[in-house]
This record gives C-alpha cells, structure tokens and sequence, in this order.
C-alpha cells in the first residue's frame, strides 16, 4: 500500500538501531533509556486501582477530570508561579508528546517555520513535519553549556520562524536555564513575533536552582504553550498522562483536535494523576534526591576518566564529550565490547554530534559497574 | 541538605556504601565523608550497621515474636528501669515504650518456639512490675526496615528509548 510523501518524509528514528543492538546482548547495562527506573509512587496507584474496582472505566471531559484540572492549576501556581484557568486554559493529554502534537496541528499552518532547539526530543521535528510545517534547527552550543541564546537563535535564522519549540530541563543534554537566561529568549520570541512551545516535562528534576518557566515572564503567558506531564517526575511514563497550559484560543484550538482525535486521556491515569497531585510531593523529592546523587556520581567519574562533561543541572541526563570522534561508532562498540548502551548525541539532531546521551534513571550499582566498563573501554 | 544529613540518607539506603562512592554522591571528599561518619557514631547517632535478613530464605529459620507488655510503675520504679532490666537479655532485639493499650512492645528472637515462650514465662513474666504479656510469633515477614522481601521489580523497561 502506498505510504504518503508526508510519513515518507520523516525517517525512522536514529535510536531504533541502537534499541536493536542492544536488545541483542544479554547482561547489558543500559544507560540510554529515557525514562525513570522508579515504579510511580504506590499511593498513585493505589488510586488508579480503586478507580478500576469503583468500575471508573469511562470517558471523561474532552479536556480531562474537572478536579484534576484544578489541581493542576493549583499545583502549577504552587511550584512555579503559573496562573491557569483549569476551565478554559488547561487540558489533559495523553502524556506530553500528544500535546505537543496538538500544539503543532492546531497552531502551525502549512509552510509555517518552527524553530526547534536543538540536540532534543526526537519527537518534535516529524510532529513539527506531520503538521505541515517547516522545521528550523536552532544548534545550542557546548560552550554555552547547550542553553539556549539570542546569538543561536539569531544564525539560525529564527527571527523569521513564527514558533519556537524547546525543553528546559533539556533530554538529552540535561541542561537547564535561569529565569534570568530565559530573559534573553523571551525578548527575541517578543521582539520577533514568535509562539512559545515550552516542554517542561522534566520541569521537577533540577539540582542546581528552580525551575522558571518562561510564561511568567512579561508579555510571554500570551505567546506560550506550556507542556507538562506526570512522566518524569512521578515515574507515570506508561500511564500516558500529560497537560497543556496556554491561551484559552490556543487551548480551544487543541482541544478540537484532541475531541476528534483521542477524546479523553485515559481515565484510570487520571486517577492516578489526581492522587500524584494530592499525595505524592515527598516520593518527587526522595526520586529527585536520588537522581541529584547520581548525578553527582557520574559527573565524578566522567571527571576521574579524564572524559569533559558540563555540569548537567537536570532531567536524568550527562551529555558528555564522546571519548572518540566518531560517537555512532563509539556507542556501537560499546555495546558490542563492553555491553553499556549509551546513545550518541548526533540521534538528538544539531548542536549533539561528538557527545553521548548517559541516562543516570539506573540503580546505583549498575551505574558503577556501566561508569567501570566505560573507564576499562577507553583505557 | 547538610554533609550529616546527606550521608545518613546514603547509609540508610545501603550501610556499605564505600566512602569512595558516598563522597562522589555527595560532592564531599572520601576523607570528610569518614570524618562525618565517625562524628555521626561518636554522638551516638549511628549505633551500629546490620544486614537486613529475610529468615524465610535461611535454613535455620529463627523464631521471633513480637511481645506486648503491660506494667505498674511504683515510686521507686520507672519505665526507663524496667526497660533497663529486660533490654539486657540478649534474647530481646527491640524494646520500645509505646501509646495505647499496653506500654511495652518487645521483639523476641530464639532458636525455637518453646525457648522463646521458656524465655517470655521464666524471666519475663515474673518480674514483679510486669502484670500481663501477650505473645504473638511472627509468622511471616514481608518487609522489614522498607525492604520488600520478595522476588523484586524487574526493569521491563525498553533498553533504548527517546
């Protein structure tokens, strides 16, 4: 059957050959995979049990549970000073990534320029292509630490973008932005007339300072769309439950994609969802605790092996130099040699060639014995 | 949180952590790691490391029981010398003064049921303070100090994913 030009268009995914090699070992130890080792918090699904023997197994509102939209709302005005109004201006999506699919076939209009900071998320340039746009690669820099900065957006070219998609705490480099870095982004987003697409799914896993998220900046709430789920931060990956916070035009606007599309985010995650919110700000803490320790460990020994690596402030990721120039070559061999996936950065698009994505969501001791079959590798 | 408090988490979560890996975690120097846990034993925070043990899986499976105590205090005699009294035994592993319907709860381990209960009627029992005991054996155990005894989570994850 014929497959159409605008699937064709978009290749496979650079980390399905790897996810193949590996699969092919016995006793790996992987560093590449990008969600968390944690099971959600118990309480969480505890509540999405008893929502099945309550017999809860129906739709719910197009835009999900009123009262989980409310607890977003509050919880999002806790943690990071956003004002939304659960009726009009939040909706619940099937994990993250559906939002920001909704985001691109409800905003983006055929032949439109979405800038996309790059190396990231594997997802946004085919959603970007699937919605008919164009997408703009915008090279972060590893002097800069891979922030985004008005001087990359301006070779780029995104001046004559009309949106903007990143994510801070960024997958795969772990880096984050200050609100006082933002600044400098949201004046050229203001300045140049672009949307906001801001993925800040791993908004609750920074170690070096609070999160800002770029819509409590001046003149931006009205220009930005902000993506957030329970994925990361409450190890929910396969519960599939995200949400969108913007413009209630905006969120209309994905939200009749979404009626049509998904109708409603999966109720029983829902439920979960809701008892996260309620219940579960200490699990968050004792998982990000975890994470910050392995963290600190990895960033360690990339440092007694001599291996340059920034210091990653969030997410689960180190993005470190790749000890070889060919890093396809190098991440292949060591699965081959060594049995430790890593994925090499050039997979996460521009600006990630000659680094590899390390993934610290792995339990302390194959995390060492991983860093040690590194170390015996390249010595 | 403080160098103290980080390196009670780590032990807490694995008592044999080396200080090597402890100090990469914490960003603190092998060196000051050992001098925070000598300071941590020497004011008696740390009052000693154990191996959590599933018995189930041993082949002389210990009997434990769990005890509950009730005693009359006179003016001469307090909790706290009571306590004294029976935590000496070595057949006691925990002693605690508890709320509600009795004061002691006692954890008792022996080699067999009757030493235990020989335990609990000749040397328990009788001390003059105590008025009544109640024991109940632990039958079986599924966690002990937030370890899960079971066969674990595997990780089902993908091994690559975005």
């Amino acid at each position: 059957m014929q497959v159409s030009d605008r699937v064709e268009s978009v290749p496979p995914s650079g980390i399905r050959r790897f996810f193949e090699l590996a699969e092919e070992m016995d006793d790996l130890i992987s560093l590449g995979v990008g969600e968390p080792d944690f099971s959600a918090p118990w309480s969480a699904r505890d509540a999405a049990i008893a929502s099945l023997e309550r017999g809860e197994t129906s739709y719910t509102a197009n835009r999900g549970k009123r009262e989980l939209r409310e607890a977003i709302a509050a919880h999002q005005s806790r943690k990071y000073g956003l004002e939304y109004d659960p009726d009009d201006e939040i909706i619940v999506t099937t994990g993250a990534s559906e939002g920001l699919d909704l985001a691109m076939r409800a905003l983006v209009d055929p032949g439109d320029t979405v800038a996309v900071a790059q190396p990231s998320y594997v997802s946004y340039v085919p959603g970007v292509k699937f919605a008919g746009g164009e997408p703009l690669p915008v090279p972060t820099r590893a002097e800069d630490e891979f922030k985004l900065t008005r001087a990359v957006l301006e070779d780029a070219g995104a001046q004559e973008a009309d949106a903007l998609v990143y994510c801070y705490p960024n997958n795969p480099t772990g880096a984050t932005m200050t609100g006082e870095e933002l600044r400098e982004v949201a004046a050229f987003c203001r300045e140049h007339d672009l949307i906001v697409l801001a993925d800040e799914i791993y908004a609750a896993l920074t170690y070096e300072h609070d999160h800002t998220s770029i819509a409590t900046l001046p003149g931006m709430r009205e220009r930005t769309v902000v993506f957030n789920g329970f994925s990361k931060a409450y190890a929910m990956t396969g519960l599939r439950l995200g949400y969108a916070m913007g413009p209630a035009e905006a969120i209309g606007a994905m939200n009749r994609v979404h009626q049509y599309t998904m109708l409603s985010a999966p109720t029983t995650a829902q439920h979960a969802a809701l008892d996260a919110l309620e219940n579960c700000d200490d699990d968050v803490a004792d998982m990000r605790d975890q994470y910050d320790r392995r963290r600190n460990f990895v960033l360690s020994r990339f440092a007694e092996m001599g291996i340059e690596c920034f210091e990653a402030s969030g997410a689960f990721y180190a993005f470190p130099e790749c000890p070889a120039d060919d890093s396809q070559a190098f991440a292949e061999e060591l699965i081959q040699e060594k049995k430790v996936a890593v994925v090499p950065g050039d997979v996460f698009g521009a600006g990630g060639s000659g680094h590899l994505r390390v993934s610290y969501a792995t339990g302390l001791d194959d995390l060492k014995t991983a860093l040690n079959r590194i170390e015996e590798y390249i010595s | 949180m403080s160098s103290r408090a980080e390196i009670l988490a780590l032990l807490r979560e694995n008592a044999r952590y080396s200080a090597e890996d402890m100090a990469r975690q914490t960003d603190l120097d092998p060196a000051d790691v050992e001098d925070v846990i000598a300071e941590l034993e020497a004011d008696g925070v740390i009052a000693g490391y154990q191996a959590v043990l599933n018995y189930s899986k041993l082949d002389d499976e210990r009997v434990r029981a769990l005890v509950e105590l009730n005693v009359t205090l006179d003016r001469e005699t307090s909790y706290a010398d009571i306590a004294e009294r029976l935590a000496k035994f070595p057949e006691v592993e925990g002693l605690r003064l508890v709320s509600g319907d009795y004061d002691f709860d006692m954890e008792v381990e022996g080699d067999s049921m009757s030493e235990v209960s020989r335990f609990i009627s000749e040397k328990v029992a009788p001390v003059p303070e105590i008025t009544q005991t109640v024991t109940h054996y632990v039958m079986e155990s599924y966690k002990e100090r937030g370890i899960e005894f079971g066969d674990g989570d595997d990780d089902d994850r993908l091994s690559v994913s975005p």
